[in-house]
């Protein structure tokens, strides 16, 4: 009896000490984190009296992986503590689909960090009517007034109020080879029959005319996309969208139909519905294929790229995509819309600094983000005085003198219309749907959410 | 020791953690996935209770109807490739040269994490400049299929691909279980005159029946849960050709956001792999264990 009870008495004494142990290390944590609070303080506080206040920021830009963008992010962040002594910013990064993971759970149990990024339109909406995002107005009003390219800081606004300020700008241009368009004597094509043309010649010579990895089905939808704004204008499918419109309109059943055209003329590289975005890529890279229309977030691989042969980079050039005769958009007009952008959470206990912090950061983020990692920022840029290869310049030019800028389809819609969207495209590439029921499918899809 | 198991507050005690992982992590969950199944969700914000709404929609889904067409497809074809599996054992488990190489070859690709299987046959697959695809146009064929672009070849290009992989896992399970035969059954057996072909099928094959009633509740349970491979290589495209219902599950929870509804596919699956291997139990049920 005596040895059972010892044996129990161990088992227990064996999990309480697993236990101490565990509780151990967390003090030992805790002691040394109050321990390094207690050196800051006393270093700082010669210069400020105010309270300590920490700021919970989360971004998706990992050292890894993007490493330019996470050392914009830190000396952001550096110069910003010292500017502001009684505030310590505390940064957790994660991967982009970790983190859209992370911030709809922290969201659930309402732990969102203080600052932290969001995507417009469609991706923000359940948090703004779940009340979780702040509203940003005021910022817009007062420090960053005029300071965002028009029509990007309004894709993070619902019904009137803005809640996420971008930082990120793209636009979709029609990049081409240039040494094999040369090869075979073509020239860029300012008209729809003119790029057939292209496309014909190409196909003649054996060469495939536009790499296209349509398994991800965004990138199908950008070239509807702009085929819809090339028939219809600017406004058709945005209006079909929003429901002022129909997705029965005849400019975006038409523009399905030359979807079909350009598939049947093989226009699209061999096999595109089973590709993803990154093969297609490849493809454009190894010079397999003449054209790719892709976000203007790839420049870097046309300029600057090390790894990319030096006379491929030389040899791409870029077009705005062509337009149609008749049709009633015009060259200036592109598919693209703002990135990633900040948010501000509504329940933060220092929200005040937080906006501060956002306020500084869209502003150093737009100063740097060009010239250090190549990304457009969506505040405005002054390219005088900058070293920029000149894709960049010519861009950042265009994007001055564009007359709409019109957001990615998917983004614009909400998740599950999106879906089908995204779906529909397949089909119509694949040619398992018809325009009409591209259309149609679409409008049913639409009109089910109102 | 024997005094101690007998305590029941040890027993308990020795349980515990494992139960509390178990029920945490396992049963919590399911019953969660249940009671959202009876949501209208959008995983953030607010939700409703709708009952079995989601179910009734369900049932008339032709997505769904047909993404578990594609499932119990794969569960067909995972289970008929059992047999060659067996097969392999049988003639590895013999006494041929090399099988001990043979057997690690065998086991690699279930060495391999599934996104690294998906990037190989990504390239084997790729419709221009894959291995597949060269080797076939070196053999003269001209219009090459474009197969995960194909809506009625991606399915079965898939297939090879999680057949392939998992075929080391069972080849290893048949192998263990063929060893662990007495050698003394299979020597009477060929002193009774026995060819190698009636060893291997009227000995060896019965006495390891259970095993491989085993490995066919594995390989069909298996496949009607499948994700992995498919989201990496096609993401149930193009246009649901190759999607399985844990695929649509995923898109409707992460893509749609119709968390409510994922939820009732999810617990749909659960329904539908219970029902299969109870199935299984009974139909393979059978009285006398084999005994040595």
């Amino acid at each position: 009896m005596k040895s059972k009870w010892y044996k129990v008495f161990m088992a227990f004494a064996l999990i309480a000490l697993l236990a101490l142990a565990a509780c151990g290390n967390d003090e030992e944590e805790a002691g040394s984190d109050s321990n390094s609070g207690g050196e800051t303080e006393e270093n700082e506080s010669g210069s400020s009296e105010g309270e300590e206040k920490t700021i919970e920021f989360m971004h998706l830009w990992p050292e890894g992986s993007s490493k330019q963008h996470y050392e914009i992010v830190e000396s952001i962040i550096d110069q910003y503590e010292t500017d502001n002594p009684n505030v310590t910013v505390e940064v957790e990064i994660l991967g982009n689909e970790q983190y859209k993971e992370k911030l709809k759970v922290l969201s659930t149990s309402n732990e969102l960090p203080d600052v932290g990024m969001t995507w417009a339109a469609g991706f923000l909406e359940p948090y703004v009517s779940g009340n979780m995002f702040a509203s940003l107005d005021d910022l817009l009003e007062g420090p960053l007034n005029d300071q965002f390219v028009p029509g990007t800081a309004e894709a993070y606004a619902l019904e009137g109020t803005t809640y996420g300020l971008p930082l990120e700008l793209n636009i979709t241009p029609l990049y081409y080879n240039k040494a094999i368009f040369d090869e075979h004597g073509l020239e860029a094509p300012e008209t729809l029959d003119e790029f057939k043309e292209v496309v014909k010649t190409l196909v003649d010579n054996g060469v495939t005319p536009i790499a296209l990895g349509n398994k991800d089905r965004w990138t199908g939808s950008m070239w509807y996309m702009y085929l819809a704004d090339r028939f219809g204008g600017p406004e058709v499918l945005t209006n079909a969208i929003n429901r002022s419109g129909t997705f029965e309109d005849p400019a975006l059943v038409e523009a399905a139909e030359e979807i079909k055209n350009l598939v049947e003329m093989d226009a699209f590289l061999k096999g595109f519905n089973g590709l993803g975005n990154d093969e297609a890529k490849g493809y454009f890279i190894n010079e397999q294929a003449a054209m790719y229309l892709m976000g203007t977030w790839d420049l870097p691989e046309w300029t600057t790229n090390e790894d990319n042969p030096q006379e491929f980079r030389d040899s791409i050039e870029y077009m705005k995509f062509p337009t149609v005769e008749g049709g009633q958009g015009d060259i200036d007009s592109f598919v693209g819309g703002p990135g990633v952008g900040l948010f501000v959470a509504e329940d933060s206990d220092v929200q005040a600094e937080a906006k501060e912090f956002v306020s500084f950061f869209v502003e150093q983020w737009g100063q740097q983000a060009v010239t250090k990692a190549g990304v457009i920022p969506a505040t405005k840029v002054d390219t005088e005085g900058t070293d920029l290869p000149q894709m960049y310049i010519d861009i950042l030019n265009d994007l001055n003198d564009a007359s709409n800028i019109t957001l990615f389809a998917d983004v614009q819609m909400s998740p599950s219309v999106a879906e089908v969207h995204l779906d529909m495209i397949q089909a119509l590439f694949g040619d398992a749907a018809t325009p009409e029921e591209f259309a149609s499918e679409q409008e049913q899809a639409l009109a089910d959410e109102e | 020791m024997n005094k101690v198991m007998s305590n029941k507050l040890v027993i308990a005690l020795y349980v515990l953690p494992a139960l509390i992982l178990i029920v945490a992590l396992i049963y919590v969950p399911i019953i969660l996935t249940g009671y959202y199944g009876l949501m209208d969700w959008n995983g953030i914000g607010a939700m409703t209770f709708i009952g079995l709404e989601n179910y009734t929609e369900l049932l008339q889904d032709a997505k769904f109807w047909q993404s578990a067409k594609h499932s119990f497809l794969l569960a067909l074809f995972s289970s008929l490739s059992l047999i060659i599996y067996l097969l392999i054992s049988l003639v590895l488990a013999g006494k041929i040269k090399g099988a001990n190489l043979l057997r690690k070859i065998y086991l690699i690709p279930m060495l391999l994490s599934s996104v690294a299987i998906a990037q190989l046959w990504l390239k084997i697959y790729d419709p221009n400049n894959g291995i597949l695809n060269s080797l076939l146009e070196v053999l003269g064929v001209e219009n090459t299929p474009t197969w995960l672009a194909d809506p009625d070849l991606v399915l079965y290009a898939i297939f090879v691909a999680i057949l392939w992989q998992y075929a080391g896992f069972y080849i290893i399970i048949y192998y263990a279980a063929l060893k662990g035969i007495p050698e003394s059954l299979v020597e009477a057996a060929k002193i009774d005159g026995a060819n190698p072909i009636q060893i291997a099928y009227k000995i060896k094959v019965p006495l390891i029946a259970g095993v491989i009633k085993v490995t066919i509740v594995l390989a069909i349970v298996g496949s009607l849960k499948y994700f992995d491979l498919i989201y990496v290589m096609t993401g149930g495209g193009p246009n649901g050709a190759s999607e399985v219902i844990a695929s649509y599950m995923y898109r409707q929870a992460f893509g749609s956001y119709n968390f409510g509804y994922g939820s009732a596919v999810a617990f749909f699956l659960l329904i539908i792999t219970l029902i299969v291997t109870w199935l299984i139990r009974k139909l393979t049920a059978s009285e006398d264990e084999v005994q040595y």
